[in-house]
């Protein structure tokens, strides 16, 4: 009965949120933390905190915006020392060390609520530990090859159809004296997406989920099997030089200047992409291809979540927070091609008109058979994906130290599970 | 005899406190130093040798959420991590190339230690590394080393050699790394050693002078040996610093790449602090293995400073 009452009013609430002036304002204290330091992300967040601001005047909102990289470290102190009410993260295996430790509310009760319930179900999962929800998805993204077309035109190339068709294009690319994948290994990551992609292609979404599961070792022969799929590539010079000195932001010229033809990353990369001047015409979006024929095409696509501190003060105004950002209309507007340039998590929100994000809707929704998976990082264990992605670093450097990397990732993965 | 009872009466009159005045009152202006190097220095100490006997992630209590694991850390470090032993060679590298920064040093200072017009100005300027933070001069050095647009591999290259990515290969990462520190420590060394050029007799050397001593013969004869005090701060404190390196091992590689360049302090940050490290104890037990090299260089300055102050008592 209570709970009836309680989850009426929460989504009689979340029905006015959309219709503006609130009837009951919030009052008090809300901290927010946000990783969110980029340009635009962070624009677009200081622009939604002042809506929801305007709808509760008497709501004190102190926002701390703190550098992307330095925030994944400092998490673990203020997350104890002085807990923000609401704070960005991400999610999956990469919440766990900090629901394992009781320091992420419990928010199962948020996704109760038909408001939430229905129109995020897609997320779900991801937030999803031990059968309790932890936080609320604001924006996803896909992943995929951003090229240049102009060149691709110019060289008489076309969107790889398969495997063969993007080392023939590459070859192309490489005789016109070009580059064909701009990256920089720097933090790492980056060369996961093309592990996450080359595995899932080879041998599918299941058994990349087994492997994060550490079910599998890495010096099994079908993990030699991906290594050498992607050592084609390493081989043939597809790479720039000199990526493992450089960050992905770093990377984005050698595409701008046309020295590399594309690039695999996130959807985040067209906002810099665009400001440094190339245009729709110049720049499109293609899905990586298939490798082994039969495979299911399986997806990679992160989702961004905020999260309520275990050890907040504010809990009811950071639930009602959350509802806010979860909602059609703000989905509809901080993800679309003015401000994030993603996708929104609620099913109710648009899609925003924009060249990158209809294909990527379209891919994760139509075109993705064998699975949506988080990425490397959040799905594998946090000490599992350092030394694997060091070792993809100096395998994409040294393709021939491949049997010693994979001894060594083995080696951690023994340790671990 | 009455003068003197008389003075034992005031003596037992007296206060405690006032008997006591001389053994006491030191103590009494160490208590703060001595709490606060007990909280903030000893007590953490004895925190990380415990931290290291066991399995915990840093979040939550250790109590709850650590398991005990003995030895097991350093058992792991010791034999089965190679991570470690790149680390603890490349301490090994720093160790030994960061102490050509006192030759340097010695060699500035003797250079700049003459009466011309302005030499002030160019003390301050060969000082000048020294001051300004090491993240900048990981900064500068990172954009000289830089393969496409930077400066060092321009110099190579009017010299005739090929272009060569020094951050990015791992032979060659700890060594330019090194680089950039023993630029700031260089300039140190430089004014330790112009400081105690000032204090260098000046009759001694006339003596040697008028014996007809010069060039290497006066310098390793007669200026050393007064420059000694100098040259073993500079030799601690570079050692002691070179086993403390970890901010330009951040700003300029990440310890990168695949590992190469990273050290003791920084594995062990990356172990227990960093994005993927929720190795607390882990972290610890590589914390204390680096306290432990380094007290045998600490133990070793306490020494020679205690046998100093003997020899001046006697």
């Amino acid at each position: 009965m209570n709970f009836i009452i309680k989850a009426t009013a929460a989504s009689l609430a979340a029905i006015v949120a959309l219709s503006a002036p609130v009837s009951a304002e919030l009052t008090g204290e809300l901290k927010i933390n946000l990783d969110t330091s980029n340009p635009a992300p962070r624009a677009t967040m200081e622009a939604m905190i002042s809506r929801f601001q305007a709808l509760n005047p008497e709501l004190n909102i102190t926002t701390t915006v703190i550098d992307r990289e330095a925030y994944k470290t400092q998490i673990r102190n203020f997350l104890s020392a002085d807990a923000p009410d609401v704070l960005t993260w991400y999610a999956a295996n990469r919440m766990k060390p900090y629901v394992e430790a009781g320091l992420f509310e419990d928010v199962s009760d948020l996704w109760a609520e038909p408001a939430i319930a229905g129109s995020l179900a897609s997320t779900k999962g991801a937030l999803t530990l031990d059968g309790k929800q932890w936080g609320v998805p604001y924006s996803y993204y896909q992943i995929g090859l951003y090229y240049r077309q102009d060149i691709y035109a110019e060289l008489g190339l076309s969107e790889p159809a398969d495997f063969d068709e993007m080392l023939a294009n590459c070859e192309a690319m490489i005789a016109s004296g070009r580059k064909c994948y701009t990256i920089g290994t720097k933090w790492l990551w980056t060369a996961a997406a093309w592990f996450d992609y080359i595995n899932m292609r080879t041998h599918g979404f299941d058994f990349q989920m087994e492997m994060a599961r550490g079910e599998v070792k890495w010096t099994d022969p079908r993990v030699y099997e991906t290594f050498e799929n992607w050592g084609k590539l390493v081989r043939m010079g597809a790479f720039i030089d000199d990526h493992q000195n450089k960050d992905w932001q770093q990377s984005l010229p050698f595409v701008v200047n046309g020295e590399a033809g594309a690039i695999l990353i996130g959807n985040f990369t067209v906002s810099p992409l665009r400001e440094a001047g190339l245009t729709d015409d110049q720049l499109d979006f293609h899905q990586f291809p298939p490798i082994t024929p039969g495979v299911a095409l399986a997806e990679a696509a992160p989702t961004d979540s905020f999260h309520i501190a275990a050890n907040a003060q504010n809990k009811e105004n950071a639930r009602a927070f959350l509802r806010y950002l979860v909602s059609p209309a703000e989905q509809t507007i901080i993800n679309n091609g003015a401000n994030l340039t993603q996708l929104p998590v609620n099913s109710a929100a648009a899609v925003d008109d924009d060249k990158f994000l209809k294909q990527g809707f379209e891919m994760l929704s139509t075109n993705s058979p064998g699975g949506v998976s988080q990425f490397f990082d959040r799905d594998f264990p946090a000490e599992m994906a350092k030394a694997a992605m060091e070792g993809m670093q100096e395998f994409m450097v040294f393709p021939d130290n491949l049997d010693d990397v994979l001894e060594r990732i083995e080696a951690v993965r023994q340790d671990l599970y | 005899m009455t003068t003197t009872s008389a003075w034992n009466i005031t003596l037992a009159k007296q206060g405690w406190y006032k008997r006591n005045e001389i053994a006491f009152t030191p103590w009494l202006f160490l208590v703060p130093g001595i709490v606060m190097f007990t909280i903030y220095v000893v007590f953490p100490i004895f925190q990380s040798f415990q931290i290291s006997l066991f399995k915990w992630n840093g979040l939550g209590e250790l109590g709850t959420h650590g398991e005990y694991v003995g030895l097991g850390n350093y058992e792991k470090l010791l034999t089965r991590d190679r991570s470690f032993n790149i680390s603890l060679w490349n301490n090994l590298k720093w160790l030994i190339f960061y102490l050509v920064s006192i030759p340097a040093g010695l060699l500035i200072a003797l250079f700049l230690n003459q009466a011309v017009r302005g030499i002030r100005l160019y003390k301050s300027l060969f000082f000048f590394p020294f001051v300004i933070s090491q993240i900048v001069v990981g900064l500068v050095f990172t954009w000289f080393y830089d393969p496409q647009y930077g400066l060092f591999n321009g110099i190579i290259g009017f010299v005739g050699f090929e272009p060569i990515n020094v951050l990015g290969d791992p032979s060659l990462a700890t060594y330019g790394v090194i680089a950039a520190g023993v630029w700031p420590q260089t300039a140190f060394c430089m004014i330790l050693y112009l400081t105690g050029l000032n204090s260098v007799d000046p009759e001694q050397v006339e003596a040697a002078r008028l014996d007809g001593a010069k060039g290497m013969k006066m310098l390793w004869y007669v200026i050393l040996p007064q420059l000694r005090p100098a040259t073993f701060i500079a030799f601690v404190v570079t050692v002691i610093g070179s086993l403390r390196s970890f901010d330009l091992i951040a700003i300029m590689t990440n310890g990168g790449p695949f590992g190469s360049s990273r050290v003791l302090g920084f594995y062990m940050f990356e172990k227990s602090l960093s994005e993927y490290g929720f190795k607390m104890g882990y972290g610890a037990a590589i914390a204390v293995i680096l306290f432990l090299i380094m007290m045998i260089f600490i133990g070793y300055f306490l020494w020679r400073t205690y046998q100093d102050e003997k020899a001046v008592n006697q």
